[in-house]
């Protein structure tokens, strides 16, 4: 693809900068906290843009004042699953929020193979499209080494 | 310099160390304003009295602040210290609540940096069942990164004399992080003297990491009077000048009798003598009160105590068969 060397997935924020360093993402996770957002932890195998609910790494962390016990999660969860994606997501939890304000990948596969779009002929051949992960044609667990 | 404009890249190193040379000798007097280390070592004297050995260890962590400020500041590198503490002492010396104050302070110094003090027991890091500990001794520390972890009563995370008990696993976790992460933690453990030294001899991979074994001195009745004044003024409360003279006697008398715990005792005496002043000020509502009524505590409010009485060997007794600290004094 021409826009997307790599097939890197550009889910959530930074995803079109080089991975983010240790650093960065603990000025990141500094930033969510200093705004009072429970931050937490995420990953999975399944690279879907619709898969929006990850496999969740540990409870929030809303309790915490200082990014390094955050950092401490993330290389605990890099160590368990290092092939798998891993994002970071603050949920600002104030009324009339409630919902996710960042989300950003601080982990990703060696290997993204991509996506194929899937065409398929409907009645009076108009065209349905849908995109389907070539990952996902391996079982969970197995997609990426 | 002489030389500097007349070549370019010989003179750079000389002229370089002649200006730092000068430049140091006034950073650091600069750097000592700027740190505000000053009011901070200010207030602590104010408002704790005694603890010597305590405000020197604290005054000497400053200058070392001060200087690795001086350091970084010609370019020198400098390694954050461990400041990891253990704090021993009889009861009552103040072993929590300099801990609590070393927290701001050490926040102030700029060696932690968000200066929040998670305190915790054996209860907050050990689980009751096989896999429980580490998820809640790793939530702890999760918790006081940035900041300061106070272990009250650290000689119970390990019972050896229970094999069922977790609490070595506890004590292997906060011996990882206290030596790979000394930058985003600082550990104070504190307890009483005697069962602190068998915890330390059994452990002694948790007594090498503690850079700073500070032990707390008993109180002297002149240190007792002055923390009375201190508790009497945040009390709001005066003392009538026979008080003052009784309040020295008692805390002569008490010093001796059994079961002393220090401020703490003085604390539980002062609530006794409001007690008492309540009682006397209540038993004569027929007349008008006047501020100044309600706010002295008089001789007779003092010398009520059993410290007075011919007490001194009933006392004694009474402390054979009773348990708990500052028990037999009324």
């Amino acid at each position: 693809m021409m826009t997307n060397t790599g097939n890197r997935l550009t889910q959530g924020q930074f995803s079109f900068l080089p991975p983010l360093t240790d650093a960065q993402i603990v000025k990141q996770i500094e930033y969510a906290l200093s705004r009072d957002w429970a931050v937490s932890v995420e990953y999975t195998d399944d690279p879907h843009p619709r898969n929006t609910y990850w496999e969740m790494w540990g409870n929030p962390m809303f309790d915490l004042k200082d990014a390094a016990g955050i950092l401490m999660e993330i290389n605990a969860c890099r160590k368990a699953v290092p092939s798998h994606y891993i994002r970071v997501m603050a949920f600002d939890a104030s009324r009339g929020w409630e919902t996710p304000r960042m989300s950003f990948i601080v982990n990703r596969p060696k290997d993204e193979p991509g996506f194929a779009l899937d065409r398929q002929e409907i009645d009076g051949r108009a065209i349905r499209y849908s995109v389907r992960s070539y990952a996902a044609a391996k079982p969970e667990g197995e997609r990426y080494r | 310099m002489a030389t500097h404009s007349e070549s370019t890249g010989a003179p750079a190193g000389a002229s370089a160390s002649a200006t730092t040379v000068a430049a140091t000798d006034v950073d650091l007097a600069a750097l000592y304003r700027d740190s505000h280390v000053a009011e901070v070592l200010d207030r602590l004297d104010r408002e704790l009295v005694g603890l010597v050995p305590v405000k020197t260890r604290i005054r000497e962590i400053a200058a070392l602040l001060v200087v690795d400020r001086a350091r970084r500041a010609v370019g020198l590198g400098s390694a954050a210290p461990s400041l990891h503490m253990s704090f021993t002492g009889n009861p009552g010396t103040g072993k929590t609540t300099v801990a609590l104050r070393m927290a701001e302070i050490l926040h102030h110094l700029g060696y932690v940096r968000k200066g929040h003090l998670v305190a915790v027991t054996r209860d907050d890091l050990v689980g009751q069942y096989i896999g429980h500990t580490a998820p809640k001794t790793k939530d702890v520390l999760k918790r006081a990164m940035g900041g300061v972890l106070f272990i009250d009563e650290a000689y119970y995370l390990y019972r050896p004399e229970n094999e069922r008990d977790y609490g070595q696993e506890a004590i292997e976790i906060l011996l990882q992080v206290m030596e790979n992460q000394r930058d985003d933690l600082v550990v104070i453990l504190a307890g009483y003297r005697d069962r602190m030294e068998t915890f330390f001899r059994s452990n002694p991979g948790m007594s090498s990491r503690i850079a700073h074994h500070i032990d707390f001195p008993d109180y002297a009745p002149g240190e007792l009077l002055a923390i009375a004044d201190l508790m009497l003024a945040r009390l709001e409360y005066t003392l009538s000048p026979g008080a003052r003279v009784a309040l020295a006697e008692y805390v002569e008398r008490r010093v001796r009798q059994p079961h002393f715990a220090n401020a703490r005792s003085i604390r539980n005496a002062l609530d006794r003598a409001r007690l008492r002043q309540a009682n006397r000020v209540f038993a004569a509502r027929g007349k008008a009160v006047s501020r100044e009524d309600l706010m002295t505590i008089d001789e007779a409010d003092i010398r009520a105590s059993r410290v007075f009485g011919e007490a001194a060997m009933t006392d004694a007794r009474a402390a054979a068969t009773s348990g708990g600290a500052d028990g037999p004094a009324r």
